[in-house]
């Protein structure tokens, strides 16, 4: 979910393309993922597993476990992470897909 | 597998600054810490950013990378980005860096973890946009990144500090909504001695709060009945101030009523804590010299105790003398003698820290949330759910796991552990030391089997 960013960035750094659910971005290289993704417009990055409720980064501290992401299978906090060219990020799946039988 | 004398967990302000204190006294001495560049969150990745927007963050901030450039040129083997998620008696420390598992081994221990933001649970606090002060700082300081039409939410000088960077960046917040009252002022100036005594802090306070009123931040304090509103992110912070209700929209709301100790690490080594009325917390039991009960494990900085930067950065250095001593490195006779000067600078740094917990106490609204507001983020549990399980005779957070799944979600309890205490000692008519918190046990964070699995395990501990 993208819409205008409700953030601006200082700092003009070289960006590099990678994807969210999809969607092509550029984000700059090496920056915080989760601080990155924010200032692009993405809104929500995931929705919870319980009521299916967008959630966004919260304490950016690797605390809260609020931004998390899939990268390459494995759910991880976006905080936690740095820009890199080709990251193909996917909101986890909180749909319950995995359990039904392939 | 090498041991070391010393093992920091955490590189900010107290783990910085005891690190390069350890190795100075020729302790042999290892860093570990969650982020990519040393700083912590109060000086987070400082070295880059004090030279990108150094004037905009202000001098108490670039200061920081004098302790991590300090750091940086000694004898320290420091290793970034490591997530520690299993401390062992002995010690051998569990940790996951780049993909794979690890494990070091010490004779001491010193835990610098730090704070988090109290949790601050207002009907609307889990919607997007809606993230702490301290988020709200860090998007700034590390990445640059500004909120255009923020609301500041809750109490206390930090709330200060982040609408004065804010203003210096040339996005001032379109408010502050404050929930101190007039009477908690008064109350606080019985310690107006101590504070006087601490005056550069209330001097920074008062020039941040002008700079606040010049760039034309309306400020609402005393608020009341506050929540964040909006359909799939928020769009407005409604509150009650003097009587009438107020609806400010905005895009992101920034929330805060201070900060507590991140208790984790040290609960998982099952250390003795109490709680600290005048900080509404619990803290870890610990001697003069910040050791824990559980000899060689020791705490510094705001782990221990909210004291702030400058107090985690001595207190890291006054931990590190009996280290020293312990270790051989010094007489019994030096340690005090170096400890007598760093005591008294903590003295005069806490001097105003009576005078600001009364001053700007926790949004009672918050550490009391009405029942159909979420206090646990990660299932989604009402402070109502948690009431209703004290009415069928749960007594405890470990039993209201059961009861109703608080705490149990990925973030293990760090946002909800200190609410759930209160609301259920306040439905039980007990104290939160009565009540307790939740059992931390590893991993303090997760770990995948890919991880795991390219683990290099080492034997088990002996005991030299």
């Amino acid at each position: 979910m993208k819409t205008a960013s409700p953030f601006l960035e200082l700092d003009s750094v070289e960006r590099v393309e990678l994807s969210f659910n999809g969607e092509l971005l550029h984000l700059p290289d090496g920056s915080n993922l989760a601080a990155a993704l924010l200032a692009s417009g993405v809104d929500a990055f995931r929705k919870t597993p319980v009521s299916g409720a967008p959630r966004a980064p919260f304490c950016m501290m690797g605390a809260c476990f609020d931004c998390l992401v899939e990268i390459d299978g494995v759910v991880q906090q976006a905080c936690m992470l740095e820009v890199r060219a080709g990251l193909e990020i996917m909101s986890p799946d909180t749909t319950g897909a995995f359990d039904e039988p392939a | 597998m090498n041991r070391r004398d010393l093992l920091v967990i955490g590189a900010g302000p107290a783990g910085m600054a005891a690190a390069a204190k350890a190795v100075k006294l020729g302790l042999t001495v290892t860093v570990l810490d969650e982020q990519p560049r040393a700083g912590g969150q109060i000086y987070r990745d400082v070295e880059r950013a004090a030279k990108a927007r150094g004037a905009m963050l202000g001098k108490d901030y670039v200061y920081g990378a004098s302790l991590a450039a300090e750091m940086r040129e000694s004898e320290i083997e420091y290793l970034s980005g490591s997530i520690v998620w299993a401390i062992e008696d002995g010690f051998r420390v569990s940790y996951t860096r780049d993909g794979s598992g690890a494990q070091i081994e010490a004779d001491r221990i010193l835990l610098a973890t730090g704070a988090l933001e109290r949790p601050m649970p207002l009907p609307g606090w889990t919607l997007p946009g809606v993230m702490t002060a301290g988020a709200g700082q860090i998007l700034l300081k590390q990445s640059g990144v500004l909120a255009r039409r923020a609301v500041l939410v809750g109490t206390g000088p930090l709330l200060y500090l982040i609408a004065a960077q804010m203003v210096r960046a040339g996005t001032p917040p379109l408010a502050l909504v404050e929930t101190q009252t007039r009477s908690d002022f008064i109350r606080a100036t019985r310690h107006l001695g101590g504070a006087l005594r601490g005056w550069r802090y209330l001097a920074k306070g008062l020039t941040m709060l002008a700079a606040i009123q010049r760039a034309g931040v309306p400020r609402f304090t005393g608020a009341t009945d506050i929540s964040v509103e909006g359909q799939d992110r928020a769009e407005a912070v409604v509150f009650t101030c003097a009587g009438r209700e107020h609806r400010i929209e905005c895009d992101t709301v920034f929330l805060h009523h201070g900060v507590v100790p991140n208790v984790q690490a040290a609960r998982s080594l099952d250390i003795p804590h109490e709680w600290r009325a005048d900080q509404a917390c619990f803290v870890p039991q610990l001697d003069g010299w910040g050791e824990s009960p559980v000899a060689g494990v020791f705490i510094a900085g705001d782990g221990a105790g909210i004291g702030g930067a400058k107090v985690a950065e001595i207190a890291g250095r006054l931990a590190v003398l009996k280290i020293a001593e312990a270790a051989g490195r010094l007489s019994v006779k030096e340690r005090d003698q170096r400890a007598a000067p760093l005591r008294r600078m903590i003295r005069r740094e806490l001097a105003a820290r009576p005078f600001l917990d009364l001053a700007y106490p926790p949004f009672a609204g918050a550490l009391a949330p009405v029942d159909e507001t979420i206090i646990c983020r990660c299932e989604e549990v009402t402070a109502g759910d948690i009431r209703s399980a004290a009415k069928l005779g749960c007594l405890g957070p470990n039993q209201a796991k059961s009861f109703s799944r608080a705490g149990m979600g990925p973030c293990q309890g760090r946002y909800c552990g200190l609410t759930v205490t209160t609301l259920l000692a306040g439905a039980n008519g007990q104290t939160a030391d009565q009540t307790g918190y939740y059992r931390i046990r590893p991993p303090l964070k997760p770990v995948t089997l890919g991880e795991l699995a390219a683990m290099s395990v080492t034997e088990p501990v002996g005991k030299e």
